[in-house]
């Protein structure tokens, strides 16, 4: 059963092979049992999962039930979930019990959905390798001595591990489609303000998007469909018709004009990444799409970029982590600065307070202009370029990665290889644009997963596009030994 | 030495929408602490705010109405600052692009004359939290109702050069935002808090002084007392050959001085970007145009009606107008009576009087625009005099009731009987003989004392014009 699509899941479900209470229970145990190898999970909720899979049982007798109704999903623990710790992968927000469910926790609700547990994740999504979680390191279901990528490295460890059909994740300069890569299963990061950021803990705002990670592009969509829409809570989620994700899973590719930037394939990536990366390319040759070879020429200023908004935006994202209404307060304070100095002195770790202070420098007077107001010029030229690019062709493809994943501890004193392991995932969210990783094939038995970058809201087309690869190719079946 | 002050003034106004400026909740006025905070005001993790579009329309109003222009693109940027109170340890402000830029109001001197005041811009803005230092035993409490009221910051030139004009200019602000409606300008309650930029600089130079910032000031009259303090305490720093450092102060005003709360070194850096939470705000010429069309008459513009149409002096004209519920009073009066001057001097005397001795504003007057018409129309139609009005219009104010009712119950009803007005003529005649025959010989003044003399015997019923007629024809006889 812990084998099966959603989709598959749905349709025995429909088909009264199984109920939801007896699918969440597999779930449950096999969490039980084999988490401690990954420690994907941070809070496992089986009262919750088991109450709401009752429900989603009954409401399906009473025959109304959609597609995700019963189906078991892991959130990641970045979304805040009513009468559930909510830690953001921090001792910060260990003792932080949310009094409100975020947007996307109501929607997958109101689908009938059941929600597991929530996931481990890089601390405050600060991370490349979900070391950083208070809650200790996600280990890869492929090689437990590897890292599963991050941030969203639980919710991607927990499906590829079957530990969950899917998961939710979120992306703020590849915290989907790199550990979707590591992990070997299917991610996908919409484009900016397409799924509402309402109850969702900010990172970088202007950055920050939620999305899907699945075994398959059809989950994807089926997950998109419930995920996606305009917020009247958030005022950047934008008032755009969402259309059915699965409407054009089966177009054919014919003529579809692939993009490859020069840039994504130079330098820096690893031979046999790329080598795994070009077969893929040949296999969509052969299902009739064009493949061009384009550039992207301000690529290189995608990573300094990106370390110049996404810190800033979040020191001051975070400061409201002050010890005073809620989370992480440290013991007799002697007077108002010692509240704040040793509670978030204590609360955070070396990583979110490396990112505080370059945020802080940056905003700083003097020298706001030189870093962050050039840092929105060049985010806008990098913009500028897929704009350009998207001109002549339909899908930008590319390594998400430029290895397989890495081993545990391996980065940890070298943030700036850290940071380069997002290289060709972060100008896609400086742009706004949808972006997705699929398994492509793997290196000495690890997964390498193929990006697709589509055009603002071809979410649809991305989907169309991943699903054909996976009708002809069966790498989004294969799961790691230890949890088959 | 001379020395000249030179004064800015930013003035934070309260804009009275219903609900706060990015979140639902309520922004009602003295409610239990925290029962008017929601998710987002307290800044709990993932809430995010909504900009709430009332605050825009009402900045844009007031903006309009000092002719100011209205930016069509305004960006809301964060503020970064930790305080207890303010939850977010950011506030939402606008530092780069205002809703409002350069615009100017007219202010009134003790001369008369008038001085023109330029508005450098006006942006909008969250309120914080309020801490409560008392009884908490060594703890501080904190109450976020207030948190994300919204505010208006009006900022102006640093035109001023004495606390008296501060003053002037406050008032007209003051005036204005109630005019327009988009405040209730309570100063009790915080709606409408000055900080004052302070500094003096020789006569004749144009190099502005080192200023000093007073911060929160609640009253009029505090404002001009904390300025003058202020001028005192930096010009003997100069004379004795000092000077003076660039700080915030507070005004304390049971010791009538400021001290310094920080210094320049000490102050904040706000790390000022643009808030990634909220679109830029946008608003079409259309759309300002269509807000044009619902600015009410503006004091100055009411001001210049009262003397042209109504045929007011500037003096009476002026003190009508300052205030928009003594004017709205005073409109329906004079319509109803249709006697300008009449309603004038009673607004102006009798009722203003009143209130001042009561302490209370026109909106709280304790006798109506209606009530104080059944008044007047009896002292047109002659049913009291207008000595006798005043005793019931003292009754009124202490809530007898209206106007006839208290002239029914205590018997005041003007005594126009000629019979009746003759009998008591007769009655003063008889027994003054000797005062008869002075006035009889010439002495003309001795008509003052008959008509006294009728008017007691009347209780002050009997009208006078009938009464002066009356007594001329009969001790001329």
């Amino acid at each position: 059963m812990h084998n099966k699509t959603i989709t598959e899941l749905s349709a025995g479900l429909e088909a009264g092979d199984f109920s939801s209470v007896e699918l969440t229970q597999t779930y449950l145990d096999r969490i039980h049992s084999l988490d401690k190898q990954v420690n994907s999970f941070i809070t496992v909720t089986p009262e919750i999962a088991l109450e709401q899979a009752k429900n989603a049982d009954a409401q399906r007798a009473a025959g109304n039930a959609g597609l995700l109704n019963g189906i078991p999903l892991a959130q990641k623990d970045i979304f805040c979930t009513k009468g559930v710790r909510t830690s953001c992968g921090s001792k910060m927000l260990d003792p932080f019990v949310s009094p409100y469910d975020a947007t996307t926790i109501t929607k997958f609700n109101d689908s009938g959905a059941v929600m597991l547990g929530k996931t481990n994740m890089d601390e405050f999504a600060m991370g490349s390798s979900n070391e950083t979680s208070w809650y200790g390191t996600v280990k890869n279901p492929w090689n437990q001595e590897t890292v599963p990528g991050g941030s969203s490295g639980g919710s991607a460890a927990a499906v590829a591990a079957r530990l969950a059909p899917a998961s939710t994740g979120t992306d703020t300069g590849g915290s989907i489609r790199q550990p979707a890569s590591f992990c070997g299963i299917t991610g996908l990061k919409p484009t900016y303000g397409r799924v509402s950021r309402y109850g969702m803990i900010a990172f970088a705002s202007s950055l920050d998007q939620a999305g899907p990670m699945t075994r398959t592009a059809e989950d994807a969509a089926l997950m998109l469909n419930v995920m996606a829409g305009h917020d009247l809570r958030d005022s950047t989620s934008v008032d755009e018709a969402v259309p059915d994700y699965t409407a054009n899973l089966n177009d054919s590719l014919e003529g579809l004009k692939v993009g490859l930037p020069k840039e994504f394939f130079s330098e820096g990536l690893n031979d046999d990444v790329a080598k795994v990366i070009e077969s893929a390319v040949k296999e969509y040759e052969k299902m009739g799409a064009v493949i061009k070879e384009i550039s992207l020429p301000t690529s290189n200023l995608a990573v300094p970029t990106y370390y110049i908004i996404a810190p800033s935006e979040c020191s001051s994202n975070l400061s409201r982590m002050d010890g005073v209404r809620f989370g992480h307060r440290c013991e007799d304070p002697k007077d108002l600065n010692d509240l704040y100095i040793r509670s978030r002195g204590e609360g955070f770790g070396p990583e979110v307070k490396r990112r505080i202070l370059v945020g802080t420098y940056a905003l700083s007077e003097g020298f706001y202009d030189a870093y962050y107001v050039k840092a929105q010029k060049t985010r806008r030229l990098i913009t500028n370029d897929f704009n350009q690019a998207f001109d002549d062709v339909d899908v930008i493809m590319g390594p998400a990665a430029p290895s397989t994943a890495f081993k545990i501890g391996e980065l940890t004193d070298d943030p700036i290889t850290m940071y380069l392991s997002d290289i060709y995932t972060i100008a896609v969210n400086l742009a706004g644009l949808p972006g997705m990783s699929i398994p492509a094939g793997f290196v000495n038995n690890m997964p390498v997963g193929l990006q697709l970058i589509g055009k603002h809201f071809a979410e649809s087309k991305l989907l169309n596009v991943a699903h054909q690869f996976q009708k002809e190719t069966d790498w989004h079946l294969k799961a790691p030994e230890s949890f088959k | 030495m001379q020395w000249e002050v030179v004064i800015g003034l930013e003035i934070h106004v309260q804009l009275s929408t219903k609900s706060k400026i990015f979140s639902g909740a309520s922004t009602a006025y003295g409610a239990e602490p925290n029962t008017q905070a929601c998710t987002v005001d307290l800044g709990l993790p993932g809430v995010l705010p909504v900009f709430n579009g009332e605050a825009l329309k009402k900045s844009v109003m007031f903006g309009l109405a000092v002719g100011a222009q209205i930016n069509e693109r305004s960006v809301f940027d964060r503020k970064n600052y930790f305080y207890p109170d303010s939850p977010k340890a950011y506030q939402i402000s606008q530092l780069y692009y205002p809703i409002v830029g350069e615009g100017h109001i007219e202010i009134d001197l003790e001369d008369g004359s008038q001085k023109r005041v330029g508005v450098t811009r006006a942006h909008m803005e969250e309120d914080a939290g309020k801490s409560l230092h008392t009884s908490f035993l060594n703890q501080t409490g904190i109450d976020l109702n207030r948190a994300g009221t919204p505010l208006l910051e009006i900022v102006s030139e640093p035109d001023m050069r004495s606390a008296k004009e501060a003053v002037a200019y406050m008032r007209k602000i003051h005036s204005i935002v109630r005019y327009l409606g988009v405040s209730d300008g309570n100063m009790q309650e915080g709606s409408f808090r000055c900080d004052a930029n302070v500094s003096l600089r020789p006569k004749g130079q144009e190099e502005f002084g080192t200023r000093a910032e007073l911060k929160n000031i609640n009253s009029f009259r505090f404002v001009e007392k904390a300025i003058n303090v202020e001028i005192e305490r930096q010009m003997d720093i100069l004379e004795s050959g000092g000077t003076v450092t660039q700080e915030t102060r507070l005004y304390d005003s049971e010791k009538n001085e400021t001290r310094s709360m920080r210094s320049k070194e000490e102050a904040n850096d706000y790390r000022y970007f643009p808030d990634p939470d909220l679109l830029p705000i946008v608003i079409s010429a259309e759309e300002i145009e269509a807000i044009r069309q619902t600015l009410p008459e503006l004091p100055d513009a009411k001001c210049e009606r009262y003397m042209d149409e109504l045929g007011l002096s500037e003096k009476d004209a002026k003190a009508l107008t300052v205030d928009r519920d003594m004017a709205d009073y005073y409109e329906k009066v004079q319509q109803a009576i249709d006697d300008a001057k009449m309603a004038a001097n009673w607004m102006l005397g009798d009722v203003s009087a009143m209130n001042n001795k009561n302490g209370l504003e026109f909106k709280d007057c304790p006798v109506n625009a209606d009530q104080l018409i059944g008044l007047l129309k009896r002292i047109k139609d002659n049913t009291i005099s207008g000595k006798i009005a005043k005793e019931v219009f003292e009754a009124m104010y202490s809530g007898e009731g209206d106007a006839d009712a208290i002239i029914d119950k205590k018997g005041l009803k003007q005594i126009t009987d000629t019979g009746a007005i003759e009998s008591i003529i007769d009655e003063v005649i008889a027994n003054n003989p000797g005062q008869v025959a002075e006035f009889q010989s010439g002495k003309d003044k001795l008509i003052g004392f008959f008509v006294g003399q009728v008017m007691k015997a009347s209780k002050g019923k009997a009208n006078p014009g009938q009464v002066n007629q009356l007594l001329m024809q009969k001790l001329k006889k």
